[in-house]
């Protein structure tokens, strides 16, 4: 029996994500939404959500010890996969509440979009950037396995990552500005969008996280 | 290589079924909110509307069941709206699986709800849903007023300034209905919807009025809608969603295919 564990520091809705999760596994793995480190420990693969505010996000993921457990995970090379506020939080800090260390698994930062935002045509953007964007696979990797070059995922976020080693984008976006919202380094896969809930597209790379053993 | 505007189907359920049935020849179950939520999906719909219109208290516990299926089932993202009045309320039907709850009358009575419900689940899930009238006159400037109960009570609220408001408090998108249009077909209230868009940051769905698929191509291009929701055009099997979409990209607006 494989087990993936859903981290659960007490930040939002997790359901979206464990049904996601069971719908893509394998008969022989089971999902558990959990803040308990032995189970985290334990896992084959683990999944980090958030949404919310970040600031909010790094108190409970302190408070909780998850820091230290997800430090752990990526130590000992299991998959560890990111979602949202999950990946914004492996950064090293984040201009949110009025700025924010965070976890620092990749080296990075995660900034603002700002107020009146217009595209190439003079046009408004709104924010948050909510909604359906198209993602370029900046790399190849194993979880764009089967999906499509520039395939569209659901995002809503207000802020937008940037890793300092361009190496580490494994996939970008662009809204008003470039940024990353896709992350890999080693055994961590990081996304800015919800694969949870992008169909086809996010559940295709759900089961390839599942499939990957690194 | 940019955002796609939205189209999101709008379902009533009462007591865990849908109102107004959806004429789907092929679907086991047109009663069903999750089999049409999934066939929507499956049509490539970019989000869900459930509009719970279940009167008794008693009967709500069947939304939330019926809420669990579709986060079970169909993997985009599905918004509440009816009767979300306390944070429990919200709390219930994010943990059952809805990614956003839409607030209406209780903004209205308790702004602070709104603030709230931001606050402790984060502005990304709160939808404000706005019901707006014109109140102005033929010759006076366009304006238009906040309504409750379906549109038959005026609340003297600036429906622009009421708008302002939810967006400083929090919201995270704005469900504008237009009163006047809602359920005649003649189209969005394209004034409101422009001035409303254009006044705020955050993103704004037209809904209310939604007749043919220029309708739709209209609320976007000359309302500035960030989405459209639509009930009975895409109910009643006049139009798919692949056609409203291929229309709508065919009049350059970019959509997700």
């Amino acid at each position: 029996m494989k087990t993936v564990a859903v981290i659960d520091y007490g930040m939002g809705n997790l359901h979206s994500a464990s049904k996601a999760l069971e719908h893509v596994a394998s008969k022989d793995t089971r999902v558990i939404v959990t803040s308990d480190p032995k189970v985290i420990r334990q896992a084959d693969h683990v999944v980090l959500p958030g949404v919310g505010a970040i600031r909010d996000c790094m108190a409970e993921i302190r408070a909780k010890g998850v820091d230290d457990v997800v430090h752990e995970v990526v130590e000992s090379q299991r998959p560890l996969l990111g979602i949202c506020v999950g990946m914004q939080v492996m950064l090293n800090h984040s201009e949110e509440n009025g700025g924010v260390d965070c976890l620092g698994l990749m080296p990075g930062r995660v900034k603002f979009f700002g107020k009146g935002l217009v595209d190439e045509t003079g046009e408004k953007l709104k924010v948050p950037h909510m909604g359906w964007s198209q993602v370029q696979q900046h790399r190849d990797h194993p979880l764009w396995k089967g999906i499509d070059d520039n395939s569209r995922f659901y995002f809503v976020h207000s802020y937008h990552a940037h890793a300092n080693d361009d190496a580490m984008a494994v996939g970008r976006c662009h809204y008003s500005v470039d940024f990353d919202v896709a992350l890999a380094r080693d055994t961590i896969f990081a996304v800015q969008f919800h694969p949870e809930k992008s169909a086809e597209s996010g559940l295709k790379l759900l089961e390839n996280f599942l499939n990957w053993n690194p | 290589m940019g955002l796609a505007k939205r189209i999101i189907p709008c379902l009533d359920v009462d007591n865990g079924r849908v109102v107004k049935g959806v004429q789907f020849v092929d679907i086991r179950d047109a009663g069903d909110p999750v089999e049409v939520a999934r066939r929507y999906n499956e049509e490539g719909a970019d989000e869900i509307t459930f509009l719970d219109i279940t009167a008794s208290h008693e009967d709500r516990d069947t939304m939330v069941h019926t809420v669990e299926r579709m986060a079970s089932e169909v993997f985009i993202p599905l918004t509440v709206g009816g009767g979300i009045r306390k944070v429990e309320d919200i709390r219930t039907m994010l943990n059952a699986g809805a990614d956003k709850v839409s607030i209406n009358t209780a903004a209205v009575f308790n702004p602070e709800f709104v603030q709230e419900a931001a606050d402790r689940f984060g502005s990304q899930c709160i939808v404000v849903a706005i019901d707006a009238k014109k109140v102005s006159l033929s010759g006076e400037p366009d304006r238009w007023e906040i309504f409750t109960h379906g549109g038959r009570k005026p609340t003297g609220l600036d429906a622009i300034e009421w708008a302002r408001k939810m967006e400083q408090l929090g919201a995270g998108e704005i469900l504008l209905t237009s009163m006047d249009q809602d359920g005649v077909k003649n189209g969005y209230d394209i004034g409101v919807t422009r001035s409303i868009s254009d006044a705020l940051e955050i993103p704004v769905i037209a809904s209310g009025g939604a007749g043919n698929l220029d309708h739709l191509v209209e609320g976007v291009k000359k309302g500035k809608a960030d989405a459209v929701l639509a009930a009975s055009i895409f109910h009643f099997g006049e139009y798919s969603i692949p056609e409203a979409k291929a229309y709508m990209a065919k009049q350059g607006i970019e959509m997700r295919i």
